[in-house]
């Protein structure tokens, strides 16, 4: 079973996560209605301090383990073995410290755009971070399921109240959709409730407990699928993806950049978290059923983002191809995937938010989110240009920019799982760039031959900061990914052990081999190379470390690993 | 030896970074004088890395680790040795000479800062693309050169044709990049690295299916960056940008990206003969087509941009023959002189104030003469004049092909020589030869054009024409140049051919050069056969050309058209059709349902749950009828009867015992009696 700790001996956890609950009941019953400023900045406020506390975790948080850390455990139900049981590794840390990301502008940029019913729209927004903080520290799947339900509600306000002109018709899809998905969902998570129950003489909802659980293939295989409505519907997958567009469009722009940044990743983090490590034999079963739909979702959402007429629904589709992205290195099974489909979900949550936020800006000039209504408008707003470029490059999987180290690791780990995989999906980075550089330029570039369009002012100060933390965190993830690699790398390293999928990589010379079967010895005296990637986890640690200087031979010795170096599952 | 490498790319990332953050406001129209005092400072230091490495001196050193998860890592690191040493010398010759070119040609600009912003940034990504030492820190700056490309083809944005030119090659290449970058995964998936010199030492382990899978993807990401058949269309439009962009970008350093990738990696291209025989072919098909497309462009720029695509071509055939250092070698001349014509173009077109159609201009060489014999001694460089430099590194290419057994290559590449020859004496005759056909108005701002523009044109001219030394030699093949390049580029050998067969090669492409000349001189100066006969001679073959083989317009038909934006459409409607038809579907489904239930309830449950009432009501008042009439009647009637009967048995009652005696006895005759009657 994984290990627990909490360095700091302090509920930080729940701490973070009770700041914007703290802050919203404060607005509730503090601030009169009328005293929109002051609402405003209290949520701003309370939003920039969740972000400082969340950073804590980052500084105290342990690399180098798999182990859940800072965790808290009361019970809560003991007749059902329910407890309020939280703790993070390193995918959730991430996925925290973009919730809170995102919230901070969120907030920020709803200033000026939000108008009416300022005071619960802020105490929606912060209930809403409250709910996503709340799933990602989950360790006891009942606790988790009420936050996976708690989140729903402050959404289905936020589109059904300060939406577009069919924000009903979206409110009730988005809810009707995940509803229905959750109590498959709920199925699933019962069974394997009584599953675990039986196998461990005790009732609990314990989720490190569960991993300890063997289930039977058979309930695997069924539980699997309602898992997979659960969280499809969520992410969204081909073919439950209908909701999105929708919900995107007649959402608020904070909605939307909160739905796209932090609320799709509630699914790929579903799966992730418990489908995954719960039923590795249906995990692997299914593995081609994933991926086609992942690729389809690709493809599939590239092409329907390439006509639409209106920016947001674009931006939207296009959420589902890089889902679709995500999807496919989660079900990759191995190190590069899961590692890069990780890091995929935050860097969708930075482009596609910084992109809703474009969108946004424009809209709230225009209140219009029609292309052809724009045109040249990079001579009216350059400032903003660079921005909408910046992001559009991220979005497109740039190299330097964080979109292309998500999406590289993706594809070779897909490349590594089959190589038909990756040249699927390679396909829709093609078509991504061509949907947003044609969007790009059909808004920006050409003549500026809109009237309506010649006195738009650029950006304001407040919408610079808007962007500026999703500019600097591309660039950074870009660059420099190393430190987030490093914090997810023994928890990506956990997962692939435990799902222990199949030798990969027919091309691989030496070992399985498409050549001649021969065992080649590449640098002498190093071994041979590793054939599946369990036996790499151990050594790739210390491989990375070397950094400056190490000549090339010596590189490539330290990656390479003798057969037998690493044992699979033997940490269990 | 090497430890100051980094300053090359540092100075242009410099430069951009402060243009970019202060050029708008603060640095303006000073803009050039950052970015060219940092091209000077990279000029300097590559040239110092230069004669260090002539000196025996390489580098290979990791920066830090970028990318790893498992075992995949990868580094941003630096290799220099003596194909990077070239590529620096060319680019920052090349580059040092636009930057000042620039100066005339974008004087007065609203957004000259901008430029040399993404000039700065471009020599960056240029730099750190050649000073790379694994593969996927080539993809990243491969793809940064793209995005500096896109930015500078679309730089005058207000016009609807840049901003689509620039996206068009955007998107072209990131179909080469599809190839580039799967070929780079599947070199990883082979070899576990993608460090350069582990992965040219691990070649042999490699089978030869192998090798040509990954080699023929790597050479679908040339086709994209060095403009190649099948995805060259990108290059014609990339004109649209300010022309010394164009002669640094798309002649002389980015477009030979492609071929930079192939000589780096040549020890796995020799493990694939299939794969080199291909990009011959494609090469060699590639000259031909686009030369004959350059023979009939109107517009000075289309005909060097496609005269770049030919020139690219021939070195492709270099490679492809198994000689890496020819292509390399041309990749050199054809630097220096390309990036001549543009800016020698540049200089008409901006003497034109932007006229460039050929056939408006004509005897502008009294008007521009500095502009005039540099271009005329590029024109003589690429048409293969000796002892120019266009003739040693060509003439070298279609032997290699000719020795490597590629005669058919070698044929196309010789049809191409003559084609280059007559449309590069073509373009020279119909701008600066003959009568003027300039109007009025721009005669009126007809000018040579300024110092920092013909300085750097003169250089280059210097160049065009002498930077062939590098390559002469006896016994052939054994120049500065091959002994140079030969230390880390996996030549093949195909042996020498006879001397006489060797001379007799080379007079041979020296006579169709000349023929060329000859043919153009016939045709626009001395007029002596017509231009339009010899098109109508050609028929369909001069509209094809004309129309660029209409290659724009299929693949926009089944590409554009068809699979994207028509698979689009078809998908959205599905989408709206189909799965919202299902969601909708369900929701119709379950409103029809409950209606249907509320029916059911209103007509069959409450019916039935009514008609039993009624049933039940009916049966009550059946009920009470019959309790009322039959019941009650009969209950009465029993009454009555009996009372009735009680009445008449009153009378019976007597109380006389003979009475009772006598009712007894005839009860028990009626009953005797009715026995035996019965029985």
């Amino acid at each position: 079973m994984l290990g627990t700790s909490n360095v700091l001996g302090f509920p930080i956890l729940s701490t973070i996560a009770s700041i914007p609950l703290l802050g919203a009941l404060f607005i509730m019953f503090f601030i009169k209605k009328e005293d929109e400023e002051l609402i405003r900045r209290a949520s701003l406020a309370t939003s920039i301090l969740t972000f400082f506390a969340s950073l804590i975790l980052v500084f105290k948080f342990l690399r180098g383990t798999p182990d859940f850390q800072f965790v808290e455990k009361l019970t809560w139900i003991k007749s059902l073995g329910v407890s309020y049981f939280v703790g993070i590794d390193g995918m959730s840390l991430l996925l925290i410290i973009l919730a809170t990301v995102i919230t901070f502008i969120g907030i920020l940029s709803s200033w000026t755009a939000i108008t009416q019913r300022v005071k619960e729209y802020y105490i929606f927004m912060l209930l809403l971070e409250v709910g996503m903080l709340g799933v990602f520290i989950s360790l006891d799947v009942f606790l988790f399921y009420v936050f996976w339900e708690i989140m729903l509600v402050p959404m289905y306000f936020l589109i059904g109240i300060w939406g577009g002109e069919r924000r009903l018709y979206a409110a009730i899809k988005f809810f009707l959709y995940t509803l229905c998905g959750s109590v498959l969902m709920l199925l699933g998570i019962l069974t394997i409730y009584y599953q675990a129950g039986a196998q461990l003489g005790h009732y609990t909802f314990n989720m490190l407990e569960w991993y300890t659980v063997s289930i039977p293939q058979n309930t695997q295989w069924w539980v699997f699928l309602a898992f997979f409505v659960g969280f499809a519907v969520k992410v969204p997958m081909f073919p439950f993806h209908t909701w999105l567009p929708d919900a995107h469009v007649q959402a608020p722009t904070a909605g939307s950049v909160i739905l796209a940044g932090v609320l799709l990743k509630m699914g790929t983090y579903g799966f992730a978290r418990i489908s995954m490590p719960l039923l590795p034999w249906a995990t692997v079963k299914f593995v081609p059923f994933m991926v086609v739909l992942a690729i389809i979702g690709i493809i599939y959402g590239s092409l329907v983002a390439m006509v639409q007429k209106d920016m947001k629904k674009l931006v939207a589709y296009s959420s589902v191809a890089h889902l679709g992205f995500v999807m496919l290195g989660l079900y990759a099974l191995n190190a590069q995937g899961i590692t890069g489909g990780i890091l995929q979900m935050i860097n969708h949550g930075i482009s596609t938010s910084g992109l809703f936020l474009c969108v946004g800006i424009i809209y709230e000039r225009r209140h219009t989110r029609m292309i052809s209504e724009f045109g040249g408008l990079s001579k009216q707003m350059p400032v903003f240009a660079v921005f909408y470029a910046i992001m559009t490059m991220s979005s497109l999987g740039l190299p330097g920019l964080n979109g292309f180290i998500g999406e590289f690791l993706i594809l070779v780990g897909a490349f590594k799982a089959n190589w038909m995989y990756a040249a699927w999906a390679t396909t829709g980075i093609i078509l991504g760039a061509g949907y947003l550089l044609w969007l790009f330029q059909r808004v920006m570039f050409g003549p500026l031959d809109n009237p309506k369009n010649e006195k738009l002012p650029d950006l304001s100060v407040r919408e610079i900061f808007v962007m500026l933390p999703l500019v600097v965190w591309a660039f950074w993830i870009g660059l420099y990914p190393k430190p987030f690699i490093e914090i997810l790398e023994p928890s990506v390293n956990h997962l692939v052990e435990r799902i222990n999928p199949p030798p990969q990589n027919v091309f691989r010379v030496g070992g399985v081999n498409m050549n001649a079967g021969t065992v080649y010895s590449v640098n002498a005296g190093s071994g041979h190379w590793s054939t599946g990637h369990g036996g790499g986890h151990g050594a790739t640690s210390g491989g990375h470390g070397a950094e400056a200087g190490s000549s090339a031979v010596e590189h490539g010795a330290e990656t390479t690993v003798p057969h037998g170096g690493g044992s699979h599952g033997g940490s269990h | 030896m090497l430890a100051y490498i980094w300053l090359i790319p540092l100075f242009p990332l410099l430069a951009f970074l402060a243009n970019g953050f202060f050029g708008r406001k603060f640095i303006k129209h000073n803009a050039h004088a950052v970015s060219i005092v940092a091209i000077l400072g990279s000029a300097l230091f590559s040239t110092v890395a230069f004669i260090a490495v002539v000196r025996g001196a390489t580098l290979h050193h990791n920066v830090y680790t970028w990318v790893f998860a498992g075992e995949f890592q990868a580094s941003i690191g630096f290799q220099v040795d003596a194909l990077t040493a070239t590529m620096l010398m060319i680019v920052s010759i090349v580059a040092t000479c636009v930057h000042i070119y620039s100066i005339g040609y974008m004087h007065g600009d609203d957004s000259y800062y901008r430029y040399f912003t993404y000039l700065s940034l471009f020599c960056f990504s240029m730099y750190m693309l050649v000073l790379a030492n694994n593969y996927l820190m080539l993809y990243v700056f491969w793809e940064g050169v793209g995005l500096c490309s896109y930015l500078l083809i679309g730089f005058w944005f207000t016009n609807p044709a840049p901003p689509a030119a620039g996206k068009k090659a955007f998107l072209a290449n990131r179909v080469g990049d599809f190839g580039f970058g799967l070929g780079v995964m599947m070199i990883f998936a082979t070899l576990g690295t993608l460090d350069y010199s582990t992965v040219m030492a691990n070649v042999p382990l490699i089978s030869t299916s192998t090798a040509t899978l990954i080699t023929l993807l790597l050479f679908l990401g040339a086709t994209g960056k060095s403009a190649q058949i099948p995805l060259y269309v990108w290059l014609p439009d990339a004109g649209e940008g300010p022309t010394p962009c164009s002669a640094l970008i798309h002649a002389a350093t980015m477009v030979t990206a492609g071929l930079y990738m192939i000589a780096r990696s040549s020890a796995l291209f020799n493990a694939a003969p299939f794969t080199l025989t291909l990009i011959a072919t494609i090469g060699a098909m590639t000259a031909l087509m686009a030369a004959s497309i350059a023979l009939v462009m109107k517009d000075i720029k289309k005909v060097l941009m496609y005269s770049t695509i030919s020139q690219l071509g021939y070195m492709f055939l270099g490679l492809g023959s198994g000689n890496y250092t020819s292509g390399i070698f041309h990749l050199m001349t054809h630097a220096f002189f390309k990036a001549l014509l543009f800016l020698g173009a540049g200089s008409v077109i901006h003497g034109m104030s932007g006229e460039r159609n050929m056939f408006v201009m004509g005897g502008l060489k009294k008007h521009m003469p500095t502009t005039w014999w540099t271009m005329f001694a590029a024109c003589v460089a690429i048409a293969g004049i000796p002892p120019f430099s266009g003739f040693w590194s060509k003439d070298e290419i279609l032997a290699s092909a000719f020795k490597s057994g590629n005669y058919i290559p070698w044929a196309m590449g010789c049809i191409a020589a003559f084609m280059t020859a007559f449309y590069m004496f073509r373009l020279l005759f119909l701008t600066f030869y003959g009568e003027s056909r300039v109007d009025e108005h721009h005669m009126h701002h007809l000018h040579e054009s300024p110092a920092t523009m013909t300085r750097p044109m003169i250089f280059l001219a210097i160049l065009a024409l002498i930077s062939g030394g590098v390559g002469i030699s006896w016994p052939l093949e054994n120049g500065f140049i091959h002994k140079f390049l030969g230390s880390v580029l996996a030549n093949q050998h195909h042996g020498s051919l006879p001397v006489t067969l060797e001379f007799g090669l080379m007079g041979f492409s020296v006579l169709i050069a000349v023929a060329g000349i000859l043919v153009a001189y016939l045709m626009y100066i001395k007029k002596s056969v017509s231009p339009e006969k010899v098109a109508g001679a050609m028929g369909p073959f001069y509209k094809l050309a004309l129309n660029k083989y209409y290659v724009d317009e299929v693949y926009n038909f089944i590409f554009i058209r068809g699979l994207v934006l028509g698979g689009g459409k078809f998908l959205w409607d599905f989408d709206a059709i189909v799965l919202d038809g299902i969601v909708n579907g369900i929701r119709h489904l379950t409103i029809f349902i409950g209606n249907f239930s509320w029916n059911f309830d209103i007509w069959i449950v409450d019916g039935i749950v009514n008609g039993v009432r009624e049933v039940i009501l009916f049966v009550s008042y059946l009920s009470a009828l019959v309790d009322g009439n039959i019941v009650d009647g009969l209950v009465n009637a029993v009454a009555d009867g009996i009372g009735y009967l009680g009445k008449g048995y009153r009378k019976v009652q007597t109380g006389f015992v003979q009475n009772y005696m006598l009712i007894m006895a005839l009860g028990f005759f009626v009953i005797i009696g009715a026995y035996f009657v019965i029985l």
